[in-house]
C-alpha cells in the first residue's frame, strides 16, 4: 500500500520534465481544435448527402459514416499515415518550435476524417430537429430546397448543433492521444517519454490524467450551461 | 385547355399515403376556383381538407390527377414548382414564422432571395403591408415577442409580400386564443374585399357564411357538397353534411 502511494505521489520528475507536459498539452489542444474544425465542412456535406433524396449520394454518405464509426481510430490513423501520406511530401517545419508538421498534418487529417463521420450525424440530427413547418413555410414562399436549407433550416439547426459539436471537441481532446503513436509530441507522448526516461511508473500518468480532467471537466460544464441557455430561447 | 377562366383546376386528384399507399387522403377530387372567389373548405377531422389545400401548391404531390394553375399542370414533374409557388401564398395553423429572423426579415426574405427584389423596396412594401394589419411598430420584433394573433397577421403579410394570385389558409385561427381569432379573421375579410382569390380551410362557420363565395364539404377524402354559402347552410342535401352541420352550428 505504501509503495502504491509512493508511486502515485512521486512527482520528482516535474522540475525536469514539466516542459514535456506543457508542450504536450498545447499540442493536444491544437490537434483537437483543428481536427474538429476541419471535420465540420466534410461533415456538413455528408449530412446533406445523407438527407438527400438521391439514393447514390445517400448510400455513399451512409457507407462512409458506417466505415469510420465501425473501425478503431488508431487503424484509420495508420492507414492514412502509411497510405496517402507515404507519398505526400510534407515539409519538416516545427509549429511553435516543437510540433512536427509532418506528423501533425496526417494526424489531423485522420482524426478529421474520423470525426466527420460523427459530426455528420450531429449535424443531421440538428437539421432533423428543426420543425418541418419551417421548411414548408419557406418552400410555399417559392424558396428552392437549397435556399430553404441555407436561410431557414441551417441557421436554426446551428442552435442544436453547437453544444453537441463542443462535446465532440471534448471527446477529441481525449481521443487525439492516439496521435502519439506517430511520434507527434502530444500530452500522452510527453507522459510516456517521461515514464521511460525516469522509470517513475505511475505519477506521470496521474499528472496527465489531472491535466486532461482540468481541461475537459470545466469545458463539459460550460457546454451544459450553454446548452441550457440555448434551449431557453427556443420557441417557434 | 388553357383559358377556361379558372385560376385553379383540380382534376381527378387522388392522394395516397403510407408505405403501401393504403391511406387514401383524397379520393378522385375535382374542383375549380375562379379568380376572386373565396372558397371555404369544411369537414370533419381527417377528411382530407389539409391534404387538398396542400395539393394546390404541391406541398403534397398528387398520386394521380392534375392540378392546373394559371393554365399549367403543376403536378407535372417537369414543371419548375418554385416559380408557381411564388404566386400562391400559404398561411399555416401554427404560423411557421422564422424564429431566428425579425418580422421584417421574415417579410423580405422571399421577395429578395426568390424574386431578386431590391432590399429597400422589399422593406418599403413590408412596412406598407404591416401598416395595413396594424403592426407597423413590430417590424423589428422577433416572433417570440409576439402574440398568436400578431404572429398570424405577420404570416399573412409575409405571404402577401410575394404578391400572390391566390392565398391558401389552413385553419389559420385554430391555434389562437379565442380573443385573438377576430383580429385575424378581420384581416382575411379585408383581403377578400380587395378581391384576393382565397382558399380557406376553417371551422369558423360564421366566416364561411359571410365571406365565402362557395363552401365545400369534404368527408373521407371526397368532395360531397360544393355550393354558395346560403344554400350550403340552409339547404344541405348530403346526409353527412347535415350530420356535420348539426354538430358545429
Ligand atoms: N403525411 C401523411 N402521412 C400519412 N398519412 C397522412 C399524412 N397526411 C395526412 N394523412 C392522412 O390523410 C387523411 C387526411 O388528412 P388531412 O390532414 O388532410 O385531414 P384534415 O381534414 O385536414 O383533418 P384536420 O381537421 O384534423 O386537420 C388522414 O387520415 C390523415 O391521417
Ligand atoms: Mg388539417
Amino acid at each position: 500500500m505504501s509503495v502504491l502511494w509512493k508511486n502515485m505521489t512521486n512527482f520528482s520528475f516535474l522540475p525536469k520534465y514539466l516542459s514535456y507536459f506543457k508542450n504536450g498539452t498545447i499540442c493536444t489542444l491544437v490537434i483537437a481544435v483543428l481536427s474538429v474544425f476541419a471535420a465540420v465542412l466534410p461533415a456538413l456535406m455528408l449530412a446533406l448527402m445523407r438527407l438527400s433524396k438521391n439514393k447514390v449520394l445517400k448510400n455513399l454518405s451512409g457507407a462512409y459514416i458506417a466505415l469510420f464509426r465501425s473501425t478503431p481510430v488508431l487503424v484509420q490513423l495508420y492507414i492514412v499515415y502509411f497510405g496517402p501520406f507515404a507519398v505526400i511530401n510534407l515539409p519538416s517545419y516545427k509549429l511553435f518550435g516543437f510540433i512536427d508538421v509532418s506528423m501533425l498534418i496526417p494526424g489531423i487529417v485522420a482524426l478529421a476524417l474520423n470525426s466527420s463521420a460523427y459530426v455528420a450525424e450531429i449535424i443531421r440530427g440538428g437539421i432533423l430537429a428543426v420543425d418541418q413547418g419551417q421548411t414548408e413555410a419557406a418552400r410555399s414562399l417559392g424558396l428552392t430546397q437549397a435556399q430553404t436549407m441555407r436561410y431557414v433550416v441551417l441557421p436554426q439547426a446551428v442552435k442544436n448543433i453547437i453544444p453537441t459539436l463542443a462535446n465532440e471537441l471534448v471527446t477529441m481532446v481525449k481521443e487525439s492521444s492516439v496521435i502519439g503513436y506517430l511520434g507527434c509530441q502530444d500530452l500522452m507522448w510527453g507522459t510516456r517519454t517521461t515514464v521511460g526516461a525516469t522509470f517513475i511508473p505511475l505519477a506521470p500518468y496521474i499528472f496527465a490524467a489531472a491535466i486532461y480532467f482540468a481541461i475537459n471537466y470545466p469545458a463539459g460544464k460550460a457546454i451544459e450551461c450553454l446548452e441550457r441557455r440555448m434551449r431557453r430561447g427556443d420557441v417557434r | 385547355m388553357a383559358t377556361s377562366g379558372n385560376l385553379i383546376e383540380v382534376r381527378h386528384v387522388t392522394k395516397r399515403f403510407g408505405k403501401n399507399k393504403n391511406i387514401v387522403a383524397l379520393n378522385d377530387c375535382s374542383l375549380s376556383i375562379k379568380k376572386g372567389e373565396v372558397v371555404v373548405i369544411v369537414g370533419p377531422s381527417g377528411s382530407g381538407k389539409s391534404t387538398m389545400l396542400r395539393t394546390l401548391n404541391l406541398l403534397e404531390i398528387p398520386t394521380e390527377g392534375e392540378v392546373v394553375f394559371e393554365g399549367v399542370n403543376i403536378a407535372d414533374k417537369n414543371v419548375d414548382i418554385n416559380k408557381h409557388r411564388q404566386k400562391m401564398g400559404m398561411v399555416f395553423q401554427h404560423f411557421n414564422l422564422f424564429p431566428h429572423m425579425t418580422v421584417m426579415q421574415n417579410l423580405t426574405l422571399a421577395p429578395v432571395k426568390v424574386k431578386g427584389m431590391d432590399e429597400k423596396a422589399a422593406e418599403e412594401m413590408g412596412l406598407r403591408l404591416l401598416d395595413k394589419v396594424g403592426l407597423k411598430d413590430r417590424a423589428s420584433a422577433y416572433p417570440i415577442q409576439l402574440s398568436g394573433g400578431q404572429k398570424q397577421r405577420i404570416a399573412i403579410v409575409r405571404a402577401l409580400c410575394m404578391e400572390p394570385d391566390v392565398m391558401l389558409f389552413d385553419e389559420p385561427t385554430s391555434a389562437l386564443d379565442p380573443e385573438m381569432v377576430g383580429e385575424v379573421l378581420e384581416v382575411m375579410r379585408d383581403l377578400a374585399k380587395e378581391g384576393m382569390t382565397m382558399v380557406v380551410v376553417t371551422h369558423e362557420m360564421g366566416f364561411a357564411r359571410e365571406v365565402g363565395s362557395r363552401v365545400i364539404f369534404m368527408d373521407a377524402g371526397k368532395i360531397l357538397e360544393d355550393k354558395a354559402p346560403s344554400d350550403f347552410f340552409s339547404n344541405p342535401e348530403n346526409p353527412r353534411l347535415k350530420e356535420f352541420l348539426s354538430k358545429v352550428l
